[in-house]
């Protein structure tokens, strides 16, 4: 019984890590039809930045672990901003060449924090209570789990909050419901993206901090790597459904542990198996609308 | 003497209706049909270059900083052997991208089942190098097939991620190394046993760039025939107007399914030259990045020209391993930090030029061909003038935005 909570509350903490990257893929892909493939260089970036402060802070501080995050954060949204003022405007309804300017964005990117923090990983240390584990139902959790967790529904919550009660919030529920409808009721939707994109880089940069904690290293593809199951995330959920995003990220990443314990190591596959039945029962995805 | 002149002035004559014959046509005839004498030179341009090609190992000459060294050296064909399997692979992916208008990001899962295929099956099946080719090309076949089937459920950008994680999973699998099959990060030595001798070894590499250029030829006539069949124009309708071919009573499906697998096919054939000039497979082969060094290959190229692809791959190759070379040198590393990092790089600098061709460079080399020639020929200015097709245009877009 314990091994089952252990890998269903590890489960939902790299759901947790994986609804971080995945909510602003999802928000962009549905407001602008862009797939970011810069996603993943935001959470790489916020993971640097924020290990770099954490050790001048005093790596095992509390301070340094929260100003670390508060940094990643920043980062991520600073990163996205401009790529999306700088690169992707430029290329108004351009869709393809949206995305190509990403992927080349992605590639530039990693070659450059590989040169200057190097290839090899780097590891990063936090307060001594997130390496530290608790008990539930006879279950040792490591805490990062539980702080990503908190973190991750923080972030869903505040997103939706944002969405449902702001002003600029209405105009990108709008924006992914009708784009077109919205700019000819004389509303600017440039803005609307360039928030999107802040929003979503934001997010993946915790994720970035939250992500080296909870395996344990930063490198350069660390935020490649997690932005494959990102897409799958967002793919399963429906894309530009942020909720689906949250449900699937969770799915999935349960899957994973599961059958990664159960069924000899095979998460990944399994995880792609998923893929291709959503797909062929449900193209959309589980809270996508019909196309 | 007056026969002979008047037989002169017929023939001025007749010269000056022809060419006033090919003014009024050329403006309706696409580019490719202007007459004989082009349509031999679209013939000789193409063999003369192949026979070129094929005479380089015999031959001498030093390009400085674009050859390693002079064409009859092992590094140098290495080199080039590489480009031209690229070039075989990038021509694939245009076939998809280009002319099917499917982005795909798990290209490199065909390529890399052919690399690591035909060295398993060797070893294991103790096949010679032909009977385990075809056994692989089958292989392909039958995958491509069944992993086409399913993501080409979805259009668009949906299409790219469910390639991208079709082809993620053949990378794990790769990297887990099971049965030790694939010797895991390390990657596959290439079962020599099984390969005639006239292709093992530093010595022959010549040999082993004769048989990388054929492989070009191939993929370079396997895909004109694909693209002029019946299906490739069917697939190029589709991908201006997928409703419309569906109502003129086709089935774009089987068209698109048809692309996917010929391209997957011929990608897995060069995944297997691949696996004989570098002695070996690594899981670099099938990841994500290698399907993005395609991509890139071809938007650098021209998307929508197979010569841009050709180009693209030869660019890039050549660029991506004389950066790497630049990278290391003193020159570099007495630069400032900010300078030195980004410019020992090589990633760094190729994918800039890829995000500056994408947005200040629509049409790619092929497109600056045509710019240059622009300046000459009227000819080439109208062409340019109708416009250089942007990637993007070449692309079934989602259609969320009515």
């Amino acid at each position: 019984m314990s091994e089952v909570i252990l890998l269903a509350v590890t489960g939902a903490g790299l759901g947790a890590i994986y609804f971080l990257v995945a909510s602003g893929l999802s928000l962009i892909y549905g407001l602008m039809g862009v797939l970011n493939f810069a996603h993943g260089v935001f959470l790489s970036l916020g993971a640097f930045l924020g290990l770099e402060v954490a050790q001048r802070l005093g790596a095992s501080s509390w301070t340094g672990f929260a100003v670390s995050l508060l940094v990643g954060a920043l980062a991520g949204a600073v990163f996205a901003a401009l790529t999306e003022r700088v690169l992707v405007q430029k290329l108004y309804n351009r869709h393809i060449e949206q995305v190509l300017v990403t992927v080349g964005l992605g590639l530039a990117a990693v070659a450059l924090f590989d040169g200057i923090w190097g290839t090899d990983p780097r590891f990063p240390r936090g307060p001594a209570w997130l390496d530290e584990t608790s008990t539930i139902g006879g279950a040792n959790i490591p805490n990062i789990v539980f702080v990503a967790i908190i973190a991750a529904a923080a972030v869903l919550a505040a997103i939706v909050l944002f969405l449902k009660h702001t002003r600029y919030g209405m105009i990108i529920r709008a924006g992914v419901e009708n784009r077109s409808m919205v700019t000819a009721l004389g509303i600017d939707v440039r803005n609307a993206f360039t928030l999107v994109f802040t929003i979503g880089g934001a997010a993946a940069g915790i994720g970035g901090v939250l992500a080296s904690h909870h395996f344990g290293y930063v490198s350069p593809m660390l935020g490649q790597t997690l932005l494959i199951f990102a897409f799958i995330v967002t793919v399963i959920g429906g894309l530009g459904s942020l909720i689906g995003a949250a449900v699937a990220s969770v799915l999935v990443a349960l899957l994973q542990q599961f059958a990664n314990f159960y069924l000899w190591g095979t998460g990944d596959f399994a995880v792609v198996v998923l893929l291709a039945l959503v797909l062929l029962t449900r193209p959309s995805g589980l809270m996508g609308r019909k196309a | 003497m007056t026969a002979m002149n008047t037989q002169k002035a017929d023939e001025k004559v007749q010269g000056k209706v022809a060419a006033m014959r090919k003014a009024a046509r050329a403006p309706q005839d696409g580019p490719g049909s202007q007459g004989t004498r082009s349509r031999l030179l679209a013939l000789i341009v193409p063999v003369g270059l192949v026979v070129l090609l094929a005479c380089l190992p015999l031959l001498n000459i030093s390009i400085p900083g674009v050859l390693p060294g002079a064409t009859y050296t092992p590094g140098t064909l290495h080199m080039l052997a590489l480009a031209m399997v690229m070039a075989g692979v990038a021509l694939s992916y245009h076939l998809l991208f280009g002319v099917a208008g499917l982005l795909s990001f798990g290209h490199a899962l065909y390529f890399g089942l052919g690399a690591y295929g035909l060295g398993i099956v060797m070893e294991k099946l103790e096949l010679g190098l032909v009977p385990a080719a075809l056994v692989v090309i089958v292989a392909g076949l039958v995958m491509s097939t069944i992993l086409g089937a399913v993501s080409l459920q979805v259009t668009g950008i949906p299409f790219a991620m469910v390639t991208l994680a079709f082809a993620q999973a053949g990378f794990v699998l790769v990297r887990k190394n099971p049965g030790g099959l694939t010797g895991g990060e390390e990657g596959m030595r290439l079962p020599t046993d099984y390969v005639p001798d006239w292709l093992v070894g530093v010595a022959d590499t010549r040999n082993l760039y004769w048989v990388a250029l054929a492989a070009l030829v191939l993929a370079f006539v396997i895909v004109t025939w694909v693209q002029r069949s019946r299906a490739g124009h069917v697939a190029e309708a589709v991908r201006e107007n997928e409703l419309r071919v569906q109502v003129l009573g086709m089935r774009p499906f089987l068209v698109k399914l048809a692309i996917f697998v010929s391209a997957s096919v011929i990608a897995a054939g060069m995944g297997m030259v691949h696996l004989l000039l570098n002695s070996g497979a690594v899981p670099h082969t099938m990841s994500a990045e290698f399907t993005i060094s395609l991509l890139l290959m071809v938007v650098l190229g021209g998307v929508g020209s197979r010569w841009g692809a050709v180009a693209g791959a030869f660019v890039y190759v050549i660029l991506s391993q004389r950066l790497a070379v630049l990278a290391q040198s003193s020159a570099i590393d007495d630069l400032p930090a900010v300078l030195a990092i980004p410019l020992s790089e090589p990633m760094f600098i190729l994918g800039t030029i890829f995000i500056l061709v994408v947005m200040f460079l629509p049409g790619g080399l092929a497109a600056l061909g045509l710019r240059v020639r622009a300046l000459f020929s009227r000819r080439a200015r109208a062409e340019l003038d109708e416009g250089t097709r942007t990637p993007g245009e070449l692309v079934q877009e989602d259609g969320q935005q009515p």
